[in-house]
């Protein structure tokens, strides 16, 4: 609550910025208490690495097979590691009680979720999209494949981080809320792993790929125009 | 004639006209599957195409289409009482999921019967039977959130957000023959021009989709008493019922 405290003050009311100075704050504090735990985060990074590692092990070392399961493989060990790390997003704010004081803070809810989302992303979104090419030559893709790869999930992971936090938000505080955040928000993301895994063999096979980013970059633009909504209505409904 | 909307949106009164409903609509349904039936089997004849196994579709088409009508009605009481705060409405809506599920599992069942012998496949992963697939997983994490939730009024709130951001694949599933260059069919009934079948087969395959209307009404209604008695049993005409039961 300190981070908040400092850097914001609601009584400002001249201050034409101040619902992105809001969002600043929110995304600058999960952040900054992110830095202070790597745990937390290392972990299912370190997750994603393996469970994608799993797979050659289990299907066999063939560079034709490996190739034509790779690009399924990475964005399937990405939404799963999404969703490890999603029970989290609200949590420890929920047990502290800070979250209920953001909900009342004058700033709209749309504004913590959003802003949570975005720090969600740039936590477990950005290091993905570092460690992915190393995976890409592990699973013997050509160099263009690789890149469509990094591309997709560029455009693919925020729209994980955005539909997690309604499924972080719906199942704050239940019995068995990270197995039940995944019934719920697996059947969401279908259409995010289509388009994205979809661009990358549209690459390998030579029909190309821009269609399909096109079409992922849509979905982007539609979560990015609901899910913080829901998941601010679903944090009010959660918290009452 | 005007209709009391608002009377009936009460528990109390509700439980009594879904009581009266019930056996009406249970009965009708019973019936018109018996004709239904006769109709597919007896009457209708073969296809030129594709031969016998095409009587699936008696079961197939009606299951389909009450799997993602029920998701949507489920889908209109959410939004109502997300925004008006209705009581009834979350009722119904929990009512009508497991009858949703039921009839998302047979769709999905009675295709792969039908796939196996016409495509030589149970399953292919093809746009339609994916998103239909969705469905169902949608329907089961929607109960399964109801299940994991104790307190009641935040299990209808959080249910029903989740049943209205789900409701953006029902679209996607009845479009997807069109959009998509799927191995299913396309549709064979369309309000604009003659349907593409013999009208015995129509008729059947009608005669069974009111069947599955009136049953998934019937077994709805049925449920819904259950959940207002369980809800409203503090009250004194729950226990007045009950008093007068026993």
């Amino acid at each position: 609550m300190t981070a908040l405290a400092t850097h914001y003050d609601p009584t400002r009311e001249n201050d034409s910025f101040s619902p992105l100075r809001f969002l600043w704050t929110v995304i600058r504090r999960d952040m900054l208490l992110a830095a202070r735990r790597r745990g937390d985060w290392l972990t299912s990074q370190f997750f994603f690495v393996m469970v994608v590692s799993m797979f050659p092990l289990g299907i066999g070392p063939e560079p034709e097979v490996l190739r034509m399961v790779g690009p399924g493989v990475v964005w399937v060990a990405a939404l799963l590691a999404s969703l490890l790390s999603l029970p989290r997003l609200f949590a420890e704010d929920y047990r502290d009680g800070s979250l209920e004081q953001m909900l009342l803070s004058p700033e709209p809810t749309v504004l913590v979720t959003l802003g949570k989302a975005l720090a969600h992303w740039c936590i477990y979104g950005i290091p993905l999209l570092l460690i992915t090419p190393l995976l890409g030559v592990q699973f013997s893709l050509p160099a263009e494949a690789i890149g469509v790869l990094v591309i997709s999930l560029l455009i693919g992971t925020p729209i994980l981080s955005l539909l997690g936090s309604i499924g972080a938000a719906l199942t704050l505080g239940l019995r068995g809320g990270g197995v039940l955040l995944t019934l719920l928000i697996l059947p969401l993301y279908v259409p995010a792993l289509i388009f994205g895994a979809g661009a990358v063999d549209g690459a390998l096979s030579g029909i190309g790929y821009s269609a399909h980013l096109s079409l992922l970059a849509a979905f982007l633009v539609l979560t990015l125009m609901v899910a913080p909504w829901v998941a601010a209505s679903a944090l009010k409904v959660s918290i009452e | 004639m005007s209709i009391a909307w608002f009377k009936y949106s009460s528990p109390a009164t509700f439980y009594g006209l879904a009581g009266k409903l019930v056996p009406w609509f249970g009965w009708s349904a019973g019936i018109l599957t018996l004709i239904g039936l006769y109709i597919a089997f007896f009457l209708a004849p073969t296809d030129f195409q594709q031969g016998e196994a095409y009587r699936v579709i008696f079961i197939h088409v009606p299951a389909a289409w009450m799997s993602m009508f029920i998701y949507m009605v489920m889908a209109f009481w959410s939004a109502i009482g997300l925004a008006w705060n209705t009581r009834l409405s979350f009722m119904m809506s929990r009512a009508l999921a497991p009858t949703g599920a039921l009839f998302a599992f047979l769709s999905l069942w009675t295709g792969a019967f039908w796939g196996k012998p016409m495509w030589g496949a149970w399953w292919v992963w093809d746009a339609r039977l994916t998103s239909a697939l969705i469905l169902f997983f949608l329907y089961v994490g929607i109960m399964a959130l109801w299940a994991a939730i104790d307190d009641r009024r935040r299990g209808d709130k959080a249910g029903a957000l989740l049943i209205l951001v789900g409701a953006i694949n029902v679209p996607i599933i009845y479009f997807s023959v069109k959009w998509w260059n799927t191995l299913h069919q396309g549709a064979s009934i369309s309000m604009t021009k003659a349907p593409s079948m013999a009208s015995l087969m129509l008729w059947g395959m009608l005669v069974m989709a009111i069947a599955a209307w009136f049953y998934s009404i019937a077994v709805a209604l049925y449920r819904v008493r259950g959940i207002i008695l369980e809800r409203e049993r503090q009250t004194e005409w729950v226990k007045k019922l009950l008093e007068a039961r026993s």
